[in-house]
């Protein structure tokens, strides 16, 4: 805590609203002071910051396994991703963290009008990450490289037609899949409920990939998971032989890769909306003109979120775009 | 603080006394907008009392139905769905925020000496995401209850026809509102500890809700994305729990327990801290071993983070994996039984009170060591093997979520009770109750360990007959756990009304709180009276005062610190 100049007993409201005081408006009357508000809000944004890292943690431990459990599907889905994209994105974003930095020194120096073009620049910054992240995603849609079962592309990464040995081009979303899909048959044994799972006995009926139906008799208990790892070694293999094979076919499960693309790009857009919604809010504050050396946390506390969410997308862009 | 602000005061020239929190601004208006810490720590506390009601009768409701075998009550799908209810309700709607959101929030502050917490508005903001996550919590029960059990087990929560993705989406939030509140104490105990105050002459109270907070900092965020990717793959089928697509369901498992093992001590950490300082105050004794106690919280806030393995024993995990999780989980007993022994060694030669939060702190002791020595049984490999899914771990873990961390609760609400709202709640009446909670609980689950090692798995909705003796014991233990329960906060709810008015110290207790007002006013202390740090557990200096009608300072009594400004 720093030595308070002047004792606020807590009776004491808000600082007088500026008259003669060289405390803020906007320091809280619970706080000493403002430096003691500052520090609070730092260590508050702080710890905000380690819970967000562990929030996008799960996801990275996840990329990490699937990745290193199927390191042919990163390597042959990755190509679907625009680098120029993601690239120009990158520059995006940490032009926009400069901006956020020179905002928080404007309002430390009181320049006022640097301040607001600084906020503008990182908002512009931000909606520019959004709109070309838009691009890209309706890309996506519009090719059918989409997560999960939704991954049905017509051609390969290099623009060459994949062969559809059973003619199910632009399968309706969301239905199953057709049985004798040749991108589910080849790891055609994952899909069945695996000796050892308590469950239907293999082979008893012709089990559709995800199907509700066929996982519903399974127990919720921990059973469940024993009988997919030979699964997954199974289709390690499989996977190994197609790479060999060098066809044009996507190997088994690619659509894995955009789960995983999805759900780290997306949470990590939802973050970058957040941003918007917080910088707007700062924009309005600081054309009344409330911040300056007295008070700036507000701005220096969402140029560090804003800081974490560029650091975010820097692992992100290389992850999932920059795969040898 | 707009509207703390404007009730400072209220006109009060300064020498008749200042309202108390409970009257300074009357109105219902006025306590859904408030931001001072101990009204919403009494928000917290009215939600968290009917959740447990709730989830008291979802337990009975079970208890009923395996009275005898065969269906009596409901049948299959509604079993399933009850002791789900049962288990989502008090885990993520009472034991979580119980002690710190309800009991932490209330007294966290004033042990301080502070007014309010570091960020008065985001706690308000945690209060309102615990409502909505439990308006979600019961959504899911309107609609048609999740039937997977609270722990939403892949793939069974992303194919059941139940109502998942309303109770999935319950406890995101909830998560949240947890987050935010462990980040405030955080905050508010590094900044506004007062001068004076080091880190070895805090409350033991607040090592543990330090603990805890550092806990539902770093830990719930992990369920938090959990969950959000269990809704995204039932609602868009996106594969990364599904092994049809290439998805690995034993990664929920995983990421589920590296949140909830943490989660047992965000449970248990706060109801330790209480402890230590129940145990104290009603010893009238210098706690034994403070520093060990201190650094055990920490201890166990660490360790936890290493040991989620053990629940997947079962589930695939490497055999090296299982060792190393076994090994990892004897070394939680340690700190544990440093804890346990230091409260003991307190107890020696003491001058104990047997007042009604001293009997819960008793019965804690008990019931922990019985909770925590049967986790070791559990964390052997070959052990568990025979005993996973079975009533010896129901047994186990209800030893130490409610045998331990309830009743905790219990202690602490009976021990804050008249700090709170300013009345003494009927005495002999606590002490039975307590009692009987105690004698309850123990016919309800002793009889489940040895069910439990007989061969009865968990969550069965019929059993062998063989087995039914037991389950009726233990039936007629949790009807006697819910009468008390009720008769207990029926006492406390009675003391409103006509209790005795409540002293400032009635337990003889040595942190801030009791040198404030019962119920204290809007910012803890009188104006004209800051709060002093006197050496913390000392007791040679308190004695009871018939005219008070409770303890006080001896006049002249050193406070520690020179230089102690509030």
């Amino acid at each position: 805590m720093s030595a308070s100049e002047h004792g606020h007993g807590h009776g004491d409201q808000a600082g007088g609203h500026g008259h003669g005081e060289p405390q803020s408006r906007f320091i809280q009357h619970h706080f000493d002071d403002g430096a003691h508000q500052f520090e609070s809000g730092k260590l508050g944004i702080w710890l905000f910051l380690g819970q967000e890292v562990l929030f996008f943690s799960a996801l990275f431990v996840a990329y990490i396994i699937y990745r290193h459990n199927h390191p042919e599907i990163f390597q042959y889905a990755h190509k679907y991703l625009d680098v120029k994209m993601g690239a120009i994105n990158t520059g995006v974003l940490i032009l926009s963290s400069l901006s956020a930095a020179w905002a928080v020194r404007a309002a430390q120096l009181n320049q006022q009008r640097l301040l607001v073009w600084c906020i503008v620049v990182t908002l512009l910054c931000a909606l520019g990450f959004l709109g070309i992240k838009y691009v890209e995603y309706s890309a996506k849609v519009h090719h059918h490289t989409l997560f999960g079962k939704r991954f049905a592309p017509t051609e390969a990464p290099d623009g060459t037609e994949i062969e559809q040995p059973d003619a199910t081009p632009g399968k309706t979303e969301g239905g199953a899949p057709a049985p004798k899909e040749p991108l589910n048959t080849v790891g055609g044994v994952k899909a069945q409920p695996v000796p050892g799972a308590a469950g239907p006995p293999p082979g008893s009926a012709p089990v559709v990939p995800g199907d509700p139906a066929a996982s519903k008799e399974e127990p919720a208990s921990a059973v469940s998971g024993v009988g997919v790892l030979p699964a997954i070694e199974a289709q390690k293999t499989a996977g190994a032989a197609i790479d060999t094979h060098a066809s044009a076919r996507p190997p088994p499960n690619t659509g894995m890769f955009f789960t995983i693309y999805f759900a780290m790009t997306g949470l990590h857009g939802i973050h970058v909306l957040g941003g918007v919604i917080v910088f707007i809010w700062l924009l309005i504050r600081s054309m009344k003109g409330h911040f300056g050396p007295k008070y700036y946390g507000p701005i220096d506390f969402a140029a560090l979120y804003w800081h974490l969410v560029d650091l975010i997308w820097i692992f992100l862009f290389p992850l999932l775009y920059l795969i040898a | 603080m707009a509207t703390a602000a404007t009730t400072t005061h209220s006109g009060s020239p300064g020498d008749p006394p200042e309202p108390s929190y409970l009257t300074v601004k009357r109105g219902f208006r006025n306590w859904i907008v408030t931001l001072d810490h101990k009204r919403i720590g009494v928000m917290y506390l009215i939600g968290i009392t009917t959740s447990f009601l709730l989830g008291g009768v979802f337990a009975l409701l079970v208890r009923t139905e395996l009275f005898l075998p065969g269906s009596q009550l409901v049948n299959e799908q509604q079993y399933n769905q009850l002791f789900t209810l049962h288990g989502a309700v008090m885990v993520f709607l009472v034991i979580i925020p119980g002690l710190p959101a309800a009991l932490g929030n209330f007294s966290l502050p004033i042990v301080l000496g502070a007014p309010d917490v570091a960020f008065p508005r985001l706690n308000l903001f945690s209060f309102y995401l615990w409502c909505t996550g439990a308006a979600l919590l019961l959504l899911s029960l309107i609609i048609n209850a999740a039937d997977t059990g609270w722990t939403f087990y892949t793939p069974y929560s992303t194919t059941t026809g139940t109502a998942v993705v309303p109770a999935v989406g319950g406890a995101f939030v909830l998560g949240f509102s947890s987050i935010f509140t462990g980040l405030n104490f955080i905050v508010t105990i590094h900044k506004f500890k007062p001068k004076g105050m080091g880190w070895f002459q805090m409350p033991l109270n607040l090592w543990g809700i330090y603990s805890t907070a550092l806990l539902q900092v770093l830990a719930t965020p992990v369920l938090g994305i959990t969950l959000l990717l269990l809704l995204v793959e039932r609602i868009g089928r996106i594969g990364i729990f599904d092994p049809a697509l290439g998805g690995d369901p034993v990664l929920f498992q995983h990421f589920f327990w590296f949140y909830s093992h943490p989660a047992v001590y965000i449970m248990i950490l706060p109801a330790m801290a209480v402890m230590s300082d129940l145990i104290t105050t009603f010893s009238h004794k210098h706690i034994f071993g403070y520093r060990f106690i201190a650094y055990s919280s920490i201890g166990l806030a660490s360790l936890s983070f290493l040991v989620w393995g053990h629940h997947m024993f079962v589930s695939g995990q490497s055999r090296l994996a299982g060792m190393v999780f076994s090994a990892l989980t004897f070394t939680v007993a340690i700190p544990s039984a440093i804890k346990v022994f230091n409260w003991v060694a307190t107890l020696y030669k003491a001058d104990i009170r047997l007042q009604t939060p001293m009997l819960y702190a008793l019965a804690f002791i008990l019931l922990f060591t019985i909770g925590g020595l049967t986790g070791v049984f559990l964390g052997a490999l070959n052990v568990d093997v025979h005993l996973h899914d079975s009533y010896f771990v129901v047994a186990h873990f209800h030893y130490v979520m409610m045998g331990s961390a309830l009743i905790a609760f219990l202690g602490a609400l009976h021990y804050w009770w008249p700090k709170m709202f300013g009345r003494m709640f009927n005495e002999r009446v606590g002490q039975v109750c307590a009692i009987l909670i105690f004698i309850g609980f123990n016919t309800t689950f002793l009889p489940q360990f040895v069910l439990g090692s007989r061969g009865m798995a968990r969550r069965y909705f019929d059993y062998d007959p063989e087995f039914t003796s037991f389950h009726q014991v233990s039936t007629v233990g949790a009807f006697l756990m819910g009468i008390t329960l009720v008769v207990s906060f029926g006492n406390l709810v009675y003391s409103l009304f006509r209790g005795k008015r409540a002293p400032r110290n009635p337990w003889g207790g040595s942190t801030m709180e009791w040198q404030a007002p019962s119920p204290p006013p809007l910012y803890n202390f009188y104006a004209h009276e800051q709060p002093v740090l006197y050496p913390i557990y000392d007791y040679s200096d308190l004695y009871w005062d018939e005219t008070e009608g409770g303890y006080v300072r001896r006049p002249g009594a050193k406070p520690e610190a020179e230089g102690y400004e509030p």
